[in-house]
């Protein structure tokens, strides 16, 4: 594994940034890993842009920040904002897990500014990095029962994806002790809902 | 859940926590009896999570009205000998400064620790105020932790401290330490003195006579200081560079020195005693250097300190270069000593004053750019079905409708967003809580100098009991005229919903009286009066009234934030809209749903040229149907 394995979470204030990041930090902590998250709260959750770095290290504990260029995988919850992560902090070699369900910023809705087209920007994202899985995970989210889900459905997609030396037991284990008993089933579904789709992706682009 | 390891975690264990909820353990691990708060970010989980040990441990919390009153109350428990601890974010100790620079006169008894969180870069702030400069005003020792864990343990310590030097101490934590995760190992909670007393004749005071006091303990934390183990050096004993860093900006350093090669030619001094200054530790790191560069954040209040040392000391020290936010080589976008430090920041510094090479990392520079030109900006946005946007409209369109520029006075809390394009840029002047109404009393004096534009002053809740009440007595005394709306939504919205005077329960969540605004304001013999904003025509009616009569009223918008109501019903109602109703650009309305109203959950469908609602974001309130002008939003109940 690359050390410092260095993860960005991103997306929209709201879309439940921080349990993922407390999900994915924890799980990385049981394997024995030298955790640090930074996250955004208050005022920034605010429907603006929020990422949450996730450092994982055998050796070493790291700042909250990831430096520029540094990122080696961006799970964006919405297209624009993964792009904003990968032009910030992404590399050549980051790998990126993207829900391509655009989000429209405030200035795009009441003019001035446009959104770009997904289809394309994606396509310039795929160009760029070494590889990006596109997971509809809001859909799926729906599937499992609430939208709301999706940032659990893009856990499973990250535990999915291989990018991580954690096995998919660790996260599971993680999610029962952080998901309140009430909405644990539809949790449970999501992730793995994400996970699935996450390696069909894998096969395909394989095959 | 943090909070779950915070309260209920063993000794040796190894839990990842935020750095507020390690030092709301160090608290446990001290013995603390007594904390009192104010919220804001980025401080308030640290409150928060003491109020759930509350049945735990015998131990009291509170949710306080302001700042000044909260350490006012921890200073209190401190008096009895028990351990206290007061939190807040950095504005909050402008607040509580008065009491802060009058009580460490008289000094302290049991160990009284203040926690105050800054918030470089301002992520969720209007300033990115740096306390120590406050604490350095007000003579208070201060401690930076650098990480989550650290933070723990030297909340625990600062309570030895305090004691020791009879005096209140500051644990200055930062975004990037509170706001963080990281691994933090517990150890036992302490059986610390559970008994509050006073003897009869012991007495606390503030006299000028007190001042050296104050000066004499300084004295005594700086010897302390030097014995520390929270200053350390990293590299190499001897080095010509030496790199002075405090606070997350240690984890930068050491992580730029690494990247670059550098950790062993290198000499990094961490200080996490930062006021006083623990000046035999340093000179004797100073002594050999050529060049010393210092990473901290957000004024130069570390490097200041180092220069006056040399200054005092150059003759024994010979030539050393210093680089820094003064010589302004330590600068990241927006320039020396503002916004946050970073590795980057440090790259480049260190690149160029050791001459070592560095190649930033990412995209080659064109297809960058290609992927920059299509990314919008994302500005903060109000939450779907946040009721703060229908209180905007409805001021909104009564100053329009009244025709004299009624002019509007922000405050501090989610409804700051008025001064943003997502709350129709309704605000003219904004400030810190409680400056709303203050500028309004003192605007409607001004019609003898010809200033005839109505103000109208728009606050929150929360902030009501904070700071409003005495702008009010001022206007009411002084014979002022404007509209002080108060925006009801039931909590502390922006800090995370925490429990006011007006809720009805307190920091151990049990039932309290609630104080009622209304009944407030009218025993200040002020008109009051009650709309619901989503009532939206209604509501702008009686602000166009109420703005026209003659003296200081109150209107208060009551209706509950929407993530609250959420959480409370779960029950949502569907909106959608109806494509035959709506017009799309053939209407007239000028998209107004979506180009004017700006909802997250109103969307535009170019396929269809016409509006359409993002039933995934909707939070249901139904509010964009009442003012659709074609009737095209249908609301229908959901059970």
């Amino acid at each position: 594994m690359k050390d410092p394995l260095n993860i960005v979470i991103t997306g929209v204030g709201g879309q439940g940034n921080i349990l993922v990041s407390e999900i994915l930090a924890k799980a990385a902590a049981a394997e024995g890993f030298k955790v640090t998250v930074g996250e955004s709260y208050g005022l920034s959750q605010r429907g603006g842009a929020v990422s949450s770095h996730i450092r994982l290290s055998q050796e070493f504990q790291y700042g909250a920040v990831i430096p520029a260029g540094h990122a080696d995988i961006i799970v964006g919850f919405e297209p624009v904002e993964a792009a904003r992560a990968a032009a910030a902090l992404g590399h050549p070699g980051a790998k990126i897990i993207l829900n391509p369900r655009p989000v429209y910023p405030v200035g795009v809705l009441i003019g001035g500014q446009a959104y770009p087209d997904p289809d394309e920007l994606i396509k310039t994202l795929k160009e760029m990095s070494a590889e990006v899985l596109l997971i509809e995970s809001s859909e799926l989210a729906s599937l499992a029962g609430d939208p709301v889900v999706q940032n659990i459905v893009m856990v499973g997609a990250l535990a999915g994806s291989g990018y991580l030396p954690v096995p998919q037991a660790t996260f599971t284990s993680v999610i029962n002790a952080v998901v309140p008993e009430r909405a644990l089933e539809m949790n449970q579904q999501a992730f793995q809902l994400g996970f699935d789709a996450a390696c069909a992706v894998k096969e395909k682009a394989k095959a | 859940m943090s909070w779950k390891d915070v309260v209920y975690g063993k000794p040796g264990e190894k839990v990842l926590m935020n750095g507020n909820d390690a030092i709301a353990r160090g608290c446990l691990e001290a013995g603390v009896r007594f904390v009192s708060s104010y919220p804001g970010s980025p401080s308030s989980e640290i409150t928060e999570t003491l109020g759930k040990a509350i049945a735990t441990f015998n131990l009291y919390a509170e949710w306080s009205t302001n700042e000044i009153v909260a350490l006012e109350g921890a200073a209190a428990a401190s008096f009895t000998g028990l351990r206290a601890v007061c939190t807040m974010k950095s504005d909050g100790l402008n607040v509580a400064l008065d009491f802060l620079t009058s009580m460490n006169l008289g000094g302290s008894k049991g160990g009284l620790v203040l926690v105050v969180a800054d918030d470089p870069a301002a992520h969720s702030s209007l300033k990115e105020h740096d306390s120590r400069i406050l604490a350095r005003a007000a003579q208070v020792p201060v401690l930076e932790p650098s990480t989550p864990d650290e933070a723990k343990v030297m909340t625990s310590w600062a309570f030895d401290l305090s004691e020791e030097i009879a005096g209140p101490v500051i644990l200055r934590s930062v975004t990037r330490v509170s706001h963080s995760r990281g691994i933090v190992e517990l150890i036992e909670i302490a059986e610390a003195k559970e008994t509050a007393e006073i003897p009869l004749g012991q007495r606390f005071q503030t006299f000028s006579i007190f001042h050296m006091k104050a000066r004499d303990r300084l004295q005594l934390a700086a010897d302390i200081y030097e014995t520390s183990p929270f200053n350390f050096f990293e590299g190499p004993e001897n080095a010509e560079t030496v790199l002075f860093c405090c606070g997350s900006s240690y984890l930068y350093a050491r992580e730029a020195l690494k990247l670059l090669g550098l950790a062993r030619e290198v000499k990094l001094i961490r200080v996490g005693t930062t006021y006083p200054l623990p000046e035999n530790f340093i000179l004797s790191h100073l002594r050999g250097a050529g060049q010393v560069i210092f990473a901290e954040e957000v004024r130069p209040v570390l490097e200041e300190s180092v220069l006056l040392l040399y200054a005092r000391n150059a003759a024994g020290l010979g030539n050393i270069t210093f680089h820094g936010k003064l010589s302004g080589e330590v600068a990241g976008a927006r320039g020396p000593a503002c916004g946050e430090m970073n590795t980057d920041i440090l790259l480049e510094a260190l690149a160029k004053t050791t001459g070592v090479q560095y190649t930033k990392q990412g995209y080659p520079a064109e297809s960058l750019n290609q992927l920059v030109e299509k990314i919008p900006p994302r500005d903060f946005a109000m939450c779907p079905g946040c009721p703060h946007r229908a209180s905007f409209w409805a001021i909104k369109t009564a100053v329009a409708v009244d025709g004299h520029d009624g002019i509007i006075n922000g405050d501090i809390g989610c409804y700051s967003l008025g001064a943003f394009t997502t709350g129709f840029e309704l605000f003219d002047t904004l400030h810190c809580m409680g400056a709303g109404p203050g500028i309004a009393c003192g605007l409607g004096k001004l019609k003898k100098f010809g200033f005839n534009r109505p103000a109208i002053a728009v606050v929150g809740d929360s902030t009501f009991y904070h700071a409003v009440i005495p702008g009010l007595i001022n206007a009411r005394y002084n014979a002022s005229e404007f509209l002080c709306v108060v925006l009801d939504n039931g909590a502390t919205a922006m800090t995370g919903h925490q429990p006011h005077p007006g809720t009805g329960f307190n920091a151990a969540g049990e039932v309290t009286a609630a104080l009622s605004i209304e009944e407030v304001v009218r025993g200040l013999g002020i008109t009051v009066e009650v709309s619901d904003p989503f009532n939206i025509e209604e509501t702008a009616g009686k602000i166009y009234k109420m703005n026209r009569l003659p003296g200081v009223k109150v209107l208060i918008l009551r209706q509950l934030c929407a993530l609250v109501a959420y959480r409370r019903e779960r029950k949502k109602r569907r909106v959608f809209v109806d494509p035959e109703r709506c017009r799309g650009e053939a209407c007239g309305c000028g998209r107004f749903c979506t180009s004017v109203w700006g909802c997250p959950g109103n969307i535009w469908d170019p396929a269809t040229g016409k509006a359409k609602i993002d039933e995934a974001v909707c939070a249901g309130c139904g509010v964009c149907a009442k003012l659709c002008p074609a009737g095209a939003i249908i609301v229908e109940e959901v059970d």
